[in-house]
């Protein structure tokens, strides 16, 4: 089975067209979302709709702390992203939200354990940043591999056979083994506001049968992007950002 | 998770057991058969007795990983690999020949042969390094001979892919390697050096070449250390027919810096193949090893470590190819030899690192015995390669970025193809008649060598000023 996985889409409307389109030429049996639908980006009611047409038929969707904000409090947040949920509420109908409202914070399958940051307390939204927070968030859990988003930079984590957690950074295209007998976690990059130089759109592939991750990178209208930001009169810096990558 | 269970007979996954090939430590080798394959194979099984060392099992996984990525001559074809339940297993190609291993018996041997056996070696990391591996465990036991010829290299069991997770990095304290063939940066750890590979194929041909080996077989960590600040005898000391270049050649291999090595494999083996024009230092005349106290003052100063640690740092594939110069010198306009100048300058500027070598071609109208004094009795050869130099003159370059060959051949197209495949050039450079009334008459060798070079290959052509295009066929000749 091949799994698409796409978290940090952030009302990217142009990133995330760009990335179903391409994921439509790569036989996907089952698409994974992976959380911040909204916030930052100008089309939040776009990608929701299109979020709840995937799930209608058959994907599946876990929360993140953006789509969280939506119903609940901006209490934690740095200002930009606040400003951001605010206006971001305006924009979305009362499906939209209850909608976001109504997603689960994890999702476990044969072993895998979908999330949208840390898994430990999936609603505290920790992130994975590093072996010792991956290796606590393997340590806990009980699944064979974590998949998850939020930080917004692709990684890979693995326990090895003493225990001992290593770090990869996937190299687009390149397709990473996952063997079954190790503890894997996944940290996906964005798709909607990538953070770790490269700007492209960026989302992963899961084969569950060959045990193989790989990364894609996708070029998008960042222009696009950029100027619905500035016209909707949120942050410039939400806007510049996307062209860099950080 | 067992390897004991496996005996003669057995089937996995369709696969039938056979003999016995090889015990190691890490593994045992099985020959196997398969109704679907009628090439030899055979069956790698990692050895995971209880309290095994964990490297057998991590080694492996890093097998897995790795092997069915490689293509091409010099690694074992991979066919299939199994998860460790209920069974680890790799079929690959099994490599008809023997390992390098048989010749230990015979040292020491003849330097040319060494040379050449040291060259084919080279070519065959080359093209592991260019598919993005370090081999790290370089040794006669895991470099096997083709029948044709070609140095295959197995066991990736210590490898580091650059695009994979290095699973070994993380779990081991301790260096991972056979202690003789070590390069001191992979002594502290550093994995992805690609020219570690360079040093132990320069422990190779020292031991190869001398029957000793440079730096003993260590059995401590310390022992292992010994070889950052203390260098070995020089091989002409142990053997004194052993001629200069080779020697030069051994220990700029042994280099403690990376950076002090060859840049890429292939300069290497180009070096092996070309010993006329390597460039002597005072490497070449060493008559023994640095006195105890400039050994002693290195250790302690530290300023070793720092630098092997700096150096591996570089990063160098890309940035050091072979060019090549092919120059038609019979009829080529100063304008054309002048814009190749121009050409091979800009390339050889934008990476430091290169090398450039210049060819000709002597083209026979067929094979003859007496072929290299023309009708005045003057030597061809000394001719073409004085104007090989006049034309390299100008470019300023030092004498080890730069060489001369003279090739004869009555095709000159294949010769040059076959000279870029040999050596493992990069970017050919070669110039265009203009004349088109002979192009069509000769056949265009650039034309030929760049539909079929496996590289980049640059045209260059004189602009035919002042006329147009239609007409500027006739107005040339
Ligand atoms: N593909 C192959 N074809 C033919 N022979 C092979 C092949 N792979 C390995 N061998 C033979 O088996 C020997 C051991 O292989 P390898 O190094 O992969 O196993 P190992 O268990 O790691 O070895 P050791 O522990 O003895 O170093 C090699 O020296 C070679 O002679």
């Amino acid at each position: 089975m091949r799994l698409a996985l796409m978290a940090d889409i952030h009302a990217n409307r142009e990133a995330f067209d760009a990335c179903l389109e391409h994921a439509a030429g790569q036989r996907i049996d089952q698409y994974m979302l992976l959380g911040d639908y909204v916030g930052y980006g100008a089309d939040p009611g776009y990608v929701v709709d299109r979020i709840m047409d995937l799930c209608a038929k058959g994907a599946d969707a876990v929360i993140g702390n953006h789509d969280a904000a939506i119903s609940g409090d901006t209490r934690g947040m740095n200002p930009i992203a606040a400003t951001a949920i605010g206006w971001t509420r305006d924009q979305l109908n009362q499906t939209h939200q209850e909608f976001l409202g109504g997603l689960p914070y994890s999702i476990d399958t044969d072993g895998r354990l979908f999330v949208h940051a840390e898994a430990t307390d999936p609603p505290r939204f920790g992130y994975i940043t590093n072996t010792e927070s991956a290796a606590r968030d393997l340590h806990e859990s009980q699944a064979n591999a974590v998949f998850c988003g939020h930080v917004h930079m692709p990684a890979i984590y693995g326990i090895t056979a003493t225990e001992k957690v290593m770090r990869h950074v996937p190299v687009t295209g390149v397709p990473v083994p996952l063997p079954r007998h190790r503890r894997w976690l996944v940290v996906l990059g964005s798709v909607g506001q990538p953070r770790d130089g490269n700007p492209d759109a960026c989302y992963g592939i899961l084969d569950t049968v060959k045990c193989e991750i790989i990364f894609h990178r996708v070029a998008y209208d960042i222009e696009a992007a950029a100027q619905k930001i500035l016209a909707a009169g949120l942050p410039d810096f939400l806007a510049t950002r996307l062209f860099i990558g950080r | 998770m067992k390897a004991q269970g496996l005996e003669q007979g057995a089937v996995i996954d369709g696969y039938t057991i056979g003999q016995r090939l090889h015990q190691g430590g890490m593994a045992t080798i099985w020959s196997v058969t398969h109704p679907d394959i009628s090439s030899p194979i055979l069956m790698k099984v990692p050895n995971l007795f209880e309290g095994e060392d964990p490297a057998a099992i991590v080694s492996f996984e890093m097998e897995q990983m790795i092997l069915p990525r490689l293509v091409g001559p010099h690694v074992p074809h991979f066919h299939a690999a199994g998860d460790f339940q209920p069974q680890a297993y790799i079929v690959m190609e099994r490599v008809e020949g023997q390992s390098l291993l048989g010749m230990i018996n015979d040292l020491p041997l003849p330097v040319d042969q060494v040379a050449a056996l040291g060259a084919d070696i080279a070519t065959a990391l080359d093209d592991l390094h260019g598919q993005h591996v370090v081999h790290l465990d370089v040794k006669p036991s895991n470099l096997m001979r083709r029948p044709d010829g070609r140095i295959v290299l197995v066991d990736f069991g210590l490898s580091r892919h650059d695009q994979l997770p290095d699973l070994m990095a993380e779990e081991f304290r301790l260096p991972y390697g056979t202690a003789p063939y070590m390069a001191p940066e992979q002594v502290l750890g550093i994995r992805n050096e690609p020219r570690a590979d360079l040093f132990a194929l320069g422990v190779l041909m020292y031991f190869f070449a001398t029957g000793t080996r440079p730096f003993g077989d260590p059995q401590s960590l310390n022992g292992l250390k010994r070889r950052i600040w203390r260098d070995p005898v020089p091989p002409r000391t142990l053997r004194p027919d052993i001629p200069p270049w080779f020697q030069e050649l051994v220990l700029r291999c042994l280099e403690v810096d990376p950076d002090a090595r060859h840049p890429t494999a292939a300069q290497l083996a180009f070096d092996l193949r070309h010993p006329e024009g390597v460039r002597l230092t005072q490497r070449a005349t060493k008559k023994k090893a640095d006195g105890f106290f400039t050994a002693l003052r290195r250790r302690f100063a530290g300023e070793r470590v720092r630098q092997v640690r700096r150096g591996a740092q570089s990063n160098y594939i890309s940035s050091a190819p072979i060019i090549l110069l092919a120059l038609d010198l019979s009829g080529a306009s100063d304008d054309l030899t002048d814009g190749l100048r121009q050409t091979v300058a800009r390339l050889l500027r934008a990476a430091p690192a290169s090398r450039l070598a210049c060819l000709n071609v002597l083209k026979l109208a067929r094979l003859a015995i007496d072929r290299s004094v023309d009708d005045l009795g003057q030597n061809k050869h000394a001719q073409r390669l004085g104007a090989l130099k006049r034309w390299a003159a100008p470019l300023n370059l030092s004498e080890d970025r730069l060489t001369y060959h003279i090739l004869e051949a009555v095709d000159p197209a294949a010769a040059i193809l076959d000279y870029v495949a040999r050596n493992r050039v990069d970017h050919v450079v070669i110039g265009a008649r203009a004349d088109s009334t002979l192009r069509t008459l000769l056949g265009s060798v650039s034309a030929q060598v760049a539909a079929h070079a496996p590289c980049t290959v640059t045209i260059v052509r004189n602009r035919a000023f002042g006329q147009d295009e239609g007409a500027a066929s006739a107005a040339v000749s």
